[in-house]
This record gives C-alpha cells, structure tokens and sequence, in this order.
C-alpha cells in the first residue's frame, strides 16, 4: 500500500517534474521510473524504478518494492536506460562552426605526434556536446581526430561541466593512429606516403621508445635520455597502459594493424573497420574490440567504399565486443548522433537489447570505464536517459537526461 | 506503341531496344493486393488494391471492390505497405558537374552532359525507394547550371533516364546559390550584395536579348545570334524553368524572394536552414520550401541554426513544404529517416509523407504524373516492409512506370541496399546491367 501511494504521489509530480528537475541543480535524490528499465546488467525490468542519490545510483528494481522518499525529484518515461556512451568522437575538439578557430581535433604539421593531450584542447561548451547530451549521450570519448598517423590522444568526459576537469572521466583513454588512404598528409612530399611507409614510421617510433626505455633505466645518471614527451607516450602505450585505437577501414591495413600489435605485444582497439567483415576471424583470434563506424556513415570513393549496414551484426554473431561511434565529421552534421548509429543497426541485424550494449555497456566495457557508466547497477555513475517510446525509433523523443543525479536536460528531443 | 501519349516509351523503344522491360510491363497489368495503399493524395486504403498497365496507374481502391485484369501479374502486398516511389528535390547523384571556375553564372550548362548513369549511386538510389530525382550541379556558383529531371528507370544512357517534355526535349529546373558557397576570387563575388547585383545584371541583360528579338520580329536581319546563356535565362524569366536556389540564413531567403519579385520567376527554396526564422514570410509568399533534414547543426557557419524542426514550423505556418536528400550529405537509401526526423521534431506524418512524394513532385511542375497513386499517374511506387516512418522499415521493391528496377530479394539489388564488398564500384553496376540486358535480349 505505500508502496502504492508512493507511485501515486510520483505519478503527480511527474507532471510537475520538468520544473522541478530544472531548480535542482545539486545531486540530490532523484527516482527515474520507466515502462521498461533497461539496466544492462540484466534483463529489462518491466514497471522499474531506478533510484540515484549522491550523484550514484543506489537501487534498481521493480517500481512496487522500492519506495521512494517523497523528496525525491521524480522522472517518469516509457524506455529508461543507462546514460548512453558515445565510443568515439571528436566533439569539444571540433566545433560546429567548422571555422579555424574551433578546429583542434587535427594538427597538420607531423604525421606523428602522440604526445597532444585532448584536455588542452577539449572545449565543455561547445554546443555539439550540448546537441549530442539532449539525445541521451552522457559520455564521450573524443579527441584527437583519424587523419594523420598518429594525430594525438583522446579522452573520456561526461558531457557537462564547464572546465574539462568537471567534464572528465579519463584524461588519457588511447592514442589515436590511422593507417591507410588517411594518414596521407595532402603534400605528396611528406610522409607516409604509402601505407608501408606507415608502417615502417609506426614500428620504427616503437623501437625508438624501446631503445630510449633501456637508456632511461641505465644505472648511470648521465647516460639517461632527456625526458621526452612523445617516447613517455610511446613507453605507456608498449606497457599496455595506454591502448592504441587504430583507424583502419581496408582489410589490409587491419591485417597490418593486427601484425603491429602482435609483434610489439601492444592493447589495441580497432576503430571504423569498414572490411572488419572479410577478416572477422583473424579479429576475433586476437581478441581485439572494434568501435565500428557510424552505420550511416557514407562509403564514397576509397578506403570506406565496401561499407555495409550489415557489419555491426555480423561482428557481433562471430564474438566480437563491438561499440558504435558518432565518428569524426568534416561538414555537414558537424557531428552525428550515436544513439542513431545504434538504430540503424538495431534495424539490419543486431537485437534491440545488443544495439543498446553497443553504446552502453559493451561501449563501456571497450573504454575501460564500466566501473562508472555503462549500465544502471548500485554503485554506478547516475546516468540515465529517458524515452517516450522504443529509443531507436525515429519519432520517439528523449525526454530526460540525467548525469551524476543531475537532471541536465528535460526537453524532448 | 502502346504508349503514344508518352514520347518517353517513343524514344526508349527508338534506342536499339533497351526499354524491353518497358514495354514487357506495357503489355501486361501488374496488380499489387491486400496491401496497406498510402495513396498520400487522399486517405489510407486498407486492405488496398493498386493496378497498373502499360507503366501507368489504372486503378487504386479496396481490395474488395476493385477489379482487376484476370491475366495480370499479381504480387501479394499482405503485411506490405505501398506507397508512391519517393521524389527527390535535390540530388547530387552520379558525378556530374555543372559550371567550372570560369564564372560565376553559367545558364548555358547542362548537368545532363555530365552523368554517369552507371553510377553506383542511382543503384543505392533505388535502394532507397527513390523513383524521381532533380539531379543538381553545385552551389559554388551564383548560377551552376541547368538541372535534370530524372526517373530511375534502368538505363545505359542518359537517355534513358530524363523526363521529356512534350516536344521530347529533357526536363529540368536552373541551380542557383547565394551565401557563401559561392563566394570566392574575381569573376566570383566576394560579398552578398555582389552576389545579387551580379544575379540581377545578368538577368537584365538577358531581358534586353529578348527585347531585341521581339523587336526583330522575325527578320533574319535584326534577329540577334543563338546565344545559349540567353536562352537558359530567358527560360527562367519566361516561366519555362523553374529556379531551384540554394539558400541558408533567413536574409539569404528573403533575397531570393526580392529578386523573384523584380524579375518574376518561378523558384524553389532548397535547404533553407533558417526558413524557421521567417517562415510566415514564407507562407505567406507562397514560396515552396525543399528542406534538408541532418543530424546535427552546424558544418558550417551558414547553417548554425539548422533546425531539425524547420519542417514543422514551415508546415504550421502554411508553406509547401518537401524534403530531399542532398545525396551525398545524406544517405539516398535513408530518405523515409528524413521524414521520420520530421515528424519527430513535430511535422505531421500525412505532411511528411507528402513531403517526401507529391509535394516534391509539384515543385518539380511533375505531379500530373508521378507523386501520388492516382489513376492515370505513372506507376511510380514502393513496396515496404511496414510503416515508412519506422526505423525498421526496409525498401523491398522499387517499380517505375510500372518495370520493377530494384528488388530486395534480389542479392545483386541487396548489395546496393545494405553495402558491402563492390558496393561502392560503379563497374560493378555496369557489368550488372549489362549482363541484364543481353539475357533480355535473347
């Protein structure tokens, strides 16, 4: 019976709740009820509830065995799930005004330059985190941008906060590196000029870091290297604390990312993977993750031209953690949307519950952040989207969002 | 000829036999049942009978009431919904180009002349449920040349694939741009107010070639020389053309509609991310409206406020209202997404629907016979697997003027609908057609 008339007292306040939600702006108490709770640590939960206080979530279950402190802000949909993850992305580098001034996801000057760190350059306010937030997406991970061979680091951050300190989640997530048609620089006179010649550079800056490794653990002072910036990069990611997320869209140039990988015992992850279809075993046996292209993404001319809607399920059906991205976007969408991603390809072949994996637990999981985000569990970051109908569908709207407790946007979108 | 009153049969049964299939389809009715028919000129039919002979419509009404031709073709539309072949304002499918770098205004060119019909596009085109196209040059000029209107019927030639008017010379509309894609260095303009006096200049001299022809009145003598520029423009000032303009921000929008009313033309307003700002003004213009829908604002400074509801306001204000792809920047094989994203933003689904099909097809003066299932149109329509608006829709059949030229079951068709290994080769399709062909032949 409380437990009844608690529901009641939720029902009213849930006409109430975008008011309410918008003048709490502290972590409080907030009870999010759903139609369907999907918690991807289980199976949906018809009529739940999930319970966040002090910006964690704290319980999740059947909306008639919680009761709720009736000072709780109070959210109400018919399809509740985890704060949604955006595998990759370059947004709060790139701005939506393409202009100069809000380009940073590319440094042109040298094909090789893991030392940039996305935190100097991730802006929180951009509006294309704002944009990218009202569609459930609560965590990105961005940086520096497929393009050159190896254009920077990326970063993990929640999409709110005004400083990168308050948006960040992990500082240092991967270094990106690109192979293939790609990490050509537009002057033909520079380098790589081929995708051997990629090849040759990246080994060749690994056994460079090698050889400065062993000079810096010399027993003599003098004969220790100067600190360097890209050789420290170098050095976490051949200790294997720091992946390499590898841009290869060919199926030669993901062989040849795998055969890097193997011979300098390195984590890889495997980004866009456009032919990943025609070399799914060899993935598969080296157990590496692919954060698969946009689905929407366009095939064109060149390394993407084989592009199918269809990979993202046949990845999955062979074994093989799969996340989805919004990707990086030269013009128009400045960026895409990965909640759309993840439609498309719940619509050629993957479930409705693994094309929500792809941009919530299975994302988490490949980030390394699924002790945060990823699903709706006690103890989790409270981050949580709501819907007015199945998520994937076109004219369904998300009509809440909340991250760490905080409602941060109640308008349908 | 069972077709007489359709030049198009004429030519394409002239051209070494390659509209085979067109004329197999002439002969035979194809009737599509039990169907839900979206006739998207009147209400829902449920269950829906569509019957098509000789490539055109010949009936539309319940299943239980409409007779049908005891020898037809049948294909059993049970779970199916079927709706018109979708038309696209705005395409920039099969790698033509329009003017070059020489100037900025160029009336003189035809994109007809730079078509690869076998472009793998115009397959993943009728992926996508797409029947009629306005192939587009660019809008890195002032004026980028002269459009096309295109069925996607299976072609070998450009022939083929154009709409005919009734003296059998291809249809289409005139590109035009203002903002900044098509500011650059001299000849181009550097600033808006160039853009337009450059705009308007050109139009006044086209004015005064048609003075002096009229003043000519025929004789040899005075009339001046066969200029082509002249006659693409005087084909807009004369109402024969219509003007289909790239256009962002709300000013850029509003200089359009101030050029149309010196210079009287008939226009279209593409993409029109800012229509939302001045969308009474647009009504109340009667100015018709082709909106790109995308996935986020921004790209470029022109559209930062992009709105993903430009089409609802629009609708709400009273404007005509169609929606197209700009392929490539989006997807020919999402188009009915386009829609959705629409209705999602607060656009109704009849508005949305018609934006995708009659509504595009009266902004491309073609809706006397394609753009809705009515009898005596082309038979120009789609077989879905469910509601066109649902992300789990797919495209199953594509038919025009009543020949099927894409089929989901198909595995060669597939490829094209959902991607993969040779999807992006145009060779491929090349090779596909042909072999097509020569087993039509034998």
């Amino acid at each position: 019976m409380v437990a009844h008339r608690l529901l009641l007292t939720a029902v009213i306040m849930a006409v109430a709740a975008p008011v309410v939600a918008a003048e709490s702006p502290a972590p409080g108490l907030v009870a999010v009820y759903g139609d369907v709770v999907h918690t991807m640590a289980g199976p949906p939960i018809e009529k739940g509830v999930v319970v966040i206080d002090g910006g964690k979530v704290t319980l999740v279950g059947s909306a008639l065995d919680i009761p709720v402190p009736p000072a709780a802000t109070v959210l109400r949909g018919r399809v509740v799930t985890p704060g949604l993850i955006d595998a990759h992305s370059a947004v709060g580098l790139t701005g939506y005004l393409n202009q100069p001034q809000d380009q940073d996801q590319l440094d042109p000057a040298e094909p090789i330059q893991p030392e940039l760190r996305a935190i100097d350059s991730y802006n929180p306010r951009e509006r294309l985190v704002e944009w990218v937030r009202g569609f459930g997406i609560t965590t990105i991970h961005t940086g520096h941008a497929p393009g050159a061979l190896v254009s920077g680091q990326t970063m993990v951050a929640k999409t709110v906060g005004d400083t990168v300190d308050d948006a960040v989640v992990k500082p240092v997530a991967m270094v990106a590196v690109t192979l293939g048609d790609e990490a050509r620089p537009g002057d033909e006179k520079k380098s790589p000029g081929t995708r051997s010649k990629a090849v040759a550079m990246l080994r060749g800056e690994l056994v460079k870091t090698q050889d400065y490794l062993r000079k810096r653990d010399a027993a003599d002072a003098d004969k220790r290297p100067d600190r360097d910036l890209r050789r420290e990069t170098f050095a976490e990611v051949l200790r294997g604390t720091i992946p390499l997320l590898v841009t290869a869209n060919r199926a030669t140039d993901i062989d040849a990312a795998l055969r890097i990988a193997e011979e300098f015992h390195l984590t890889i992850v495997l980004d866009s993977a456009a032919e990943a279809y025609l070399c799914a075993d060899r993935i598969k046996a080296a157990g590496v993750p692919v954060i698969l292209h946009p689905s929407m993404r366009r095939g064109g001319q060149g390394d993407t031209e084989n592009i199918s809607f269809e990979t993202a399920a046949m990845l999955r059906g062979k074994g093989i953690p799969i996340a989805l991205q919004s990707g990086y976007e030269g013009y128009v969408p400045k960026t895409r949307v990965a909640l759309f991603e993840a439609a498309v390809a719940a619509a050629n072949g993957l479930t409705t519950d693994q094309a929500l994996a792809t941009i919530t637990s299975d994302a988490a999981a490949i980030l390394g952040i699924a002790d945060r985000v990823g699903a709706l569990r006690a103890g989790l970051d409270g981050d949580v989207a709501v819907f007015d109908g199945d998520p994937f569908e076109y004219s369904t709207h998300c009509t809440a969002v909340v991250i760490d407790g905080r409602v941060v946007s109640n308008e349908p979108r | 000829m069972t077709r007489p009153s359709h030049p198009v049969a004429a030519v394409l049964l002239a051209i070494a036999g390659l509209a085979l299939s067109s004329a197999k389809a002439a002969e035979r009715s194809v009737v599509f049942t039990n169907a839900t028919v979206l006739p998207v000129s009147g209400p829902p039919i449920a269950p829906g009978t569509v019957v098509v002979t000789g490539g055109t419509i010949s009936a539309v009404g319940p299943s239980e009431t409409t007779n049908v031709p005891s020898d037809a073709d049948v294909v059993d539309g049970t779970g199916r919904v079927i709706m018109p072949g979708l038309i696209d304002t705005h395409s920039h499918v099969g790698g033509g180009w329009g003017g070059d770098a020489s100037s900025p205004l160029q009336a003189d060119v035809r994109i007809l002349d730079s078509i690869n019909v076998r472009d793998s596009g115009f397959r993943k085109a009728r992926a996508g449920g797409l029947t009629t196209l306005n192939i587009m040059p660019g809008s890195g000029h002032l004026l980028s040349g002269q459009t096309l209107y295109a069925k996607l019927r299976k072609a070998s030639t450009i022939d083929d694939f154009y709409i005919r008017d009734a003296a059998g010379r291809p249809l289409g509309g005139m590109k035009m741009a203002n903002g900044t894609n098509s500011q650059r260095d001299p000849p181009f303009p550097g600033t808006r107010s160039k853009s337009a006096a450059l705009v308007r200049q050109k139009f006044l001299k086209a004015l005064d070639y048609r003075r002096k022809v009229d003043e000519a009145k025929g004789d040899a003598a005075k009339v001046p020389d066969r200029d082509l520029e002249m006659e693409g423009l005087l084909d807009v000032l004369d109402g024969r053309t219509v003007v289909h303009h790239h256009c962002h921000r709300a000013d850029d929008i509003m200089t359009v509609l101030r050029l149309r009313e010196e210079f009287g033309f008939k226009v279209v307003l593409h993409h029109v991310s800012e229509a939302w700002k001045v969308a009474d003004q647009l009504a109340a213009a009667k100015a018709p409206c082709s909106v790109i829908v995308v996935d986020s604002p921004g790209g470029k400074i022109e559209a930062m406020d992009l709105s993903l509801a430009t089409g609802a306001v629009l609708e709400r204000a009273g404007a005509a209202v169609a929606i197209h792809t700009d392929d490539p920047v989006t997807d020919s094989r999402l188009f009915l997404r386009s829609a959705g994203l629409a209705v999602r933003a607060g656009m109704s689904r009849d508005k949305a629907l018609e934006a995708l099909t009659l509504a595009g097809a009266r902004m491309l003066e073609l809706d006397g016979r394609t753009g809705s299932l009515d009898v005596g149109k082309d038979a120009d329509l789609i077989v879905l697997s469910g509601d066109p608006l649902s992300v789990h829709t797919k495209v199953l059949q594509t038919w025009v003027e009543g020949t099927k030229v894409f089929d989901r079951d198909d595995p060669d068709d597939r490829l094209f609908a959902v991607g993969g290994y040779g999807a992006g080769r145009d060779q491929r399709a090349h090779a596909c057609c042909t072999d097509e062909r020569l087993s039509e032949t034998k």
